[in-house]
């Protein structure tokens, strides 16, 4: 039994790191800032996740307690991940940054034209 | 056999805060290097959870967690910096838009 939890453990640590791997070539390989952000952001959460998960496990059989703060630690990253992510994407868009020449869609942009001139000049007002 | 696998993982972490060091320094908007940054820390942060395993200690876990809410801050303070310019605005106190 205990050696099936070690598998288990190491086979998420194992499967985490390799997923992490990949969303760092997809940071390297991807055209565009939005496409970077999304490798970075989805896979690399899913990936440290997994090893915070097999680390959990892991801890749990060599110390035959539970720790709790390694259980903050997955569910702190998990749900503050995808929002820094948001907030890089927001700041890239507003700040300008172009998407990559052949993507085909942008929702946001008649959104924003038409759900805020009045605020899009105040910010520019706030700028000066 | 759970060592070996350990070390082959920090070994393909360390790989990807490689290449994610590869896209800070060079990569064309301040955007990207932000992210690059956030990855970063989060992987260092699943380093440290695995560093703590292979030396059979729980000291290292309060570690990540620190380093999980600063990476967290930092990308936060990142970004409102490059969307308005400062971090804290004059006009912080009183009700915006």
């Amino acid at each position: 039994m205990k050696n099936a939890g070690e598998l288990l453990a190491a086979v998420l640590v194992l499967v985490g790191a390799v997923i992490c791997g990949i969303s760092a070539f997809g940071l390297v390989r991807l055209p565009d800032v939005y496409l970077r952000s999304h490798a970075a952001t989805k896979s690399a959460t899913l990936g440290v996740v997994g090893v915070l998960a097999g680390a959990f496990i892991l801890d749990w059989i060599s110390s035959g307690t539970a720790s709790f703060k390694l259980l903050l630690v997955i569910g702190f990253v998990f749900i503050t991940s995808p929002v820094a992510g948001h907030l890089n994407g927001r700041a890239a868009y507003r700040s300008g940054v172009p998407l990559w020449e052949n993507s085909v869609r942008d929702e946001l942009k008649p959104v924003l034209a038409q759900a805020e001139p009045e605020q899009t000049a105040a910010a520019e007002r706030d700028q000066r | 056999m759970k060592d070996i696998v350990l070390n082959i993982s920090m070994g393909v972490l360390a790989l990807s805060i490689l290449a994610c060091l590869y896209r800070l320094l060079k990569g064309p908007t301040p955007s990207d290097r932000i992210a690059a940054l956030d990855t970063i820390g989060i992987l260092l942060l699943s380093m440290i959870a695995i560093l703590g395993i292979l030396l059979g200690t729980k000291d290292f876990i309060g570690i990540a967690l620190v380093i999980g809410i600063l990476t967290f801050i930092g990308t936060a303070a990142l970004a409102r910096y490059i969307e308005r310019g400062a971090v804290i605005e004059p006009g912080d106190d009183e009700e915006r838009r």
